[in-house]
């Protein structure tokens, strides 16, 4: 029976530890700290303010029905943080008007838009954006977070097409709002993987954990006292980031309260997958090479630093395949989309992925020798 | 009634038998060491006993219990300074004494746990800029956070300077004044012979001899000799003629005495010799002397055997 007392006692001595060796605390709260500066002070060339989205509305409603699909996803696209719509004329060409106004994010409602939404029949909407934009990810995820709102509440069979065309460059997107949820897991990553794969080798070359199995704590209690300190420490690194986020660079500030689940879940999972590796590995040297091979992978290819939509498709495949990306995609569709169902999605894998880490590490835990 | 049960105990690393069918007991309220160089499977033997290993092998019982399998339970009830004691580098002794006293729900006041073993002084020093001494006194206040019934003290004073050591020496024997049951693994022959009650010399995983150190010396022992520092020459001039028995090694001639008048009759020979002599005196055997004769050397600092000079001179021989 695992004692409150004892991981309370454990996380204490943990800690004053970390605290104490400074550098734990500087690759945890000071260095991404450090990454915003820089990527903000790199990226902060944008004028700042919602995504213009050029949308061409073509659906005319329904005889004898109020509700208009057509106008309330346009609604939808205008009452967000991240888009606001500029309707275009159902006489123009959308593509040549886009092209006439340097745009580079468009949006085309079909004709007949509500009958075929109510009839639960398959219907595309048509999305225009250009793979040079950093913007354009960001236009094409909100729409997808509509899209997956609207499907939820009647059909299943509505799609976005996106539609890749060249045109002028124009940014008129922060970076620094989809940099922040980036570097946030990149912290969740970095600081417990490097501390447990690091802790866990080199407790068991010096035989710290053969001493602790002589004392009532047990090896759940020593990892539980971890997880809480790596959450916490999460949460003071989400904040410093959010707030040294919006006070330099204007980055937009939701504190969605579900942000935290991710917060929590995230450590969970890291601290498990470290303690797993450092716990297999036969030397606190092949345990620093495991983890360098996980984790450095993970921490560009799961959308950081750039949007993994921008990457060719089969790193993006790969990416799909990687803990991070699901960790920071949820944090992308709360903070930015508010797309909370894909974020829901992304949670409860990140849970199962936990649990399956967590009971893995207990069990490859050894205190002790045969 | 006895602390520690062990019969024919036996433990493999691969082809090694590092514990070879070893039996023994320890007695409640004693204090009992297992002397013997590195390897000779010492380690082994106490983390078995602690529940750190599994045995291969024979029955093992601690505080009436099996160590392996009833090893969270007994753990409330044993002290433990493993060999080679170590603990998170910034946590101070206060600290890790009040660390300890949570995981064992004990109360204590961990200023009196440091004051009895002479550690007050370092309380708030973080534990990587202790000394050795001061490291191992720390492995000490942790084995007696629970007020343990059985305390396992794994080479104690291995690595520390002759000052420490005592030091350490000290603070054991008033241990076993307040009437705890002390199990200890050293290759320091002093050591045992002034901290244990009873000895258990071991070698190649196997117990050589056991008893009081001076029963060991009544057992194996040669009695009184007379010693002088001289040549060669000189051993065999006296055995030649006194017709005794006669030891030499390196520079230091012994004369085994079977009686007071055998003491007369060596120095007279000596004086008869001619031959230059030093450094007159008699003893008795001591726990190292004895080793020596079972183990074949002595033991050096670091816990290996150094052979002795007719043990060499024997494998030398073996070997042509």
């Amino acid at each position: 029976m695992a004692s409150p007392n004892r991981v309370l006692a454990d996380l204490k001595v943990f800690v004053r530890g970390y605290t104490r060796s400074k550098i734990g605390l500087f690759f945890s709260l000071v260095f991404p700290i450090i990454l915003i500066l820089l990527f903000g002070a790199i990226f902060s060339g944008g004028n700042g303010g919602p995504i213009n989205v050029y949308v061409q509305n073509l659906d005319a409603g329904q005889v004898g029905i109020s509700f208009n699909a057509g106008n309330a996803f346009v609604a939808a696209l205008n009452n967000n943080s991240t888009t606001t719509v500029t309707l275009v004329d159902n006489n123009q060409n959308l593509t040549n008007y886009m092209l006439s106004h340097s745009a580079n994010q468009g949006v085309l409602i079909p004709q007949n838009f509500t009958r075929t939404y109510l009839n639960n029949e398959t219907v595309d909407v048509v999305v225009y954006a250009n793979p040079a934009d950093t913007s354009s990810p960001i236009v094409e995820q909100t729409v997808k977070g509509i899209i997956a709102d609207f499907n939820s509440q009647g059909s299943s069979r509505m799609h976005s097409v996106g539609y890749h065309q060249l045109s002028i460059k124009s940014q008129s997107y922060k970076y620094i709002d989809f940099l922040i949820p980036g570097l946030v897991g990149f912290s969740v990553l970095t600081s417990p993987m490097f501390s447990l794969v690091n802790i866990s080798s080199e407790y068991k070359k010096t035989k710290l954990f053969k001493q602790l199995s002589l004392t009532p704590l047990t090896k759940t209690e020593w990892l539980t006292s971890k997880v809480i300190w790596y959450v916490v420490l999460g949460i003071i690194s989400f904040f410093l980031m959010t707030q040294v986020g919006a006070a330099l660079f204007g980055a937009h500030l939701d504190y969605a309260l579900m942000i935290l689940p991710f917060l929590v879940i995230g450590p969970l999972f890291f601290v498990s997958l470290g303690m797993l590796v450092g716990m297999i590995s036969k030397s606190v040297e092949s345990a620093a090479v495991v983890g360098n091979l996980i984790t450095f992978p993970m921490m560009f290819l799961s959308g950081t630093f750039f949007p993994v939509s921008l990457m060719p498709m089969y790193l993006q495949n790969i990416a799909h395949g990687l803990p991070l990306f699901y960790l920071i995609d949820g944090l992308n569709q709360v903070m930015i989309y508010s797309n909370f169902s894909q974020a829901l999605f992304d949670l409860e894998l990140m849970v199962a992925l936990s649990a399956i880490a967590f009971v893995l590490a207990v069990a490859f835990f050894k205190w002790r020798e045969d | 009634m006895s602390a520690i049960e062990v019969s024919s105990l036996e433990k493999s690393y691969g082809q090694l038998k590092a514990v070879d069918g070893i039996s023994f007991s320890v007695r409640k309220g004693e204090v009992f060491s297992l002397l013997g160089p590195n390897g000779a499977g010492k380690t082994t033997t106490i983390e078995i006993l602690e529940g750190l290993r599994q045995r291969d092998g024979g029955q093992v019982s601690v505080l009436a219990a099996d160590p392996w399998k009833k090893g969270y339970q007994l753990h409330r009830k044993l002290g433990i300074i493993p060999q080679g004691f170590t603990f998170f580098p910034k946590a101070t002794p206060r600290e890790a004494v009040t660390y300890y006293s949570t995981l064992f729900g004990a109360k204590t006041d961990p200023d009196a746990i440091l004051r009895k073993v002479i550690l007050e002084d370092a309380s708030r020093v973080y534990f990587e800029n202790l000394s050795g001494g001061q490291k191992q006194k720390l492995g000490l206040a942790l084995a007696l956070v629970n007020n343990p019934e059985l305390l396992f003290l794994d080479e104690p004073t291995t690595g520390l300077d002759p000052q420490a050591r005592r030091n350490m020496w000290d603070v054991i024997r008033g241990l076993e004044k307040e009437g705890h049951t002390i199990m200890l693994t050293t290759h320091y022959l002093e050591e045992a012979e002034v901290l244990s009650d009873r000895v258990a010399i071991m070698n190649h995983g196997r117990i050589i001899t056991d008893g009081t150190p001076a029963e060991i010396i009544e057992k194996h022992g040669s009695g009184e000799r007379l010693e002088v520092r001289g040549d060669e020459k000189l051993a065999d001039y006296v055995r030649e003629k006194t017709g005794f028995d006669v030891a030499y090694n390196d520079g230091l001639v012994s004369v085994r005495l079977r009686d007071k008048r055998d003491a007369v009759i060596g120095l007279s020979s000596i004086d008869q010799s001619g031959l230059p002599w030093k450094d007159l005196k008699t003893r008795h055997d001591s726990l190292e002397d004895i080793f020596v004769k079972l183990v074949g050397g002595s033991i050096e600092e670091g816990g290996t055997i150094k052979k002795s000079l007719d043990k060499r001179e024997s494998d030398s021989g073996n070997s042509n």
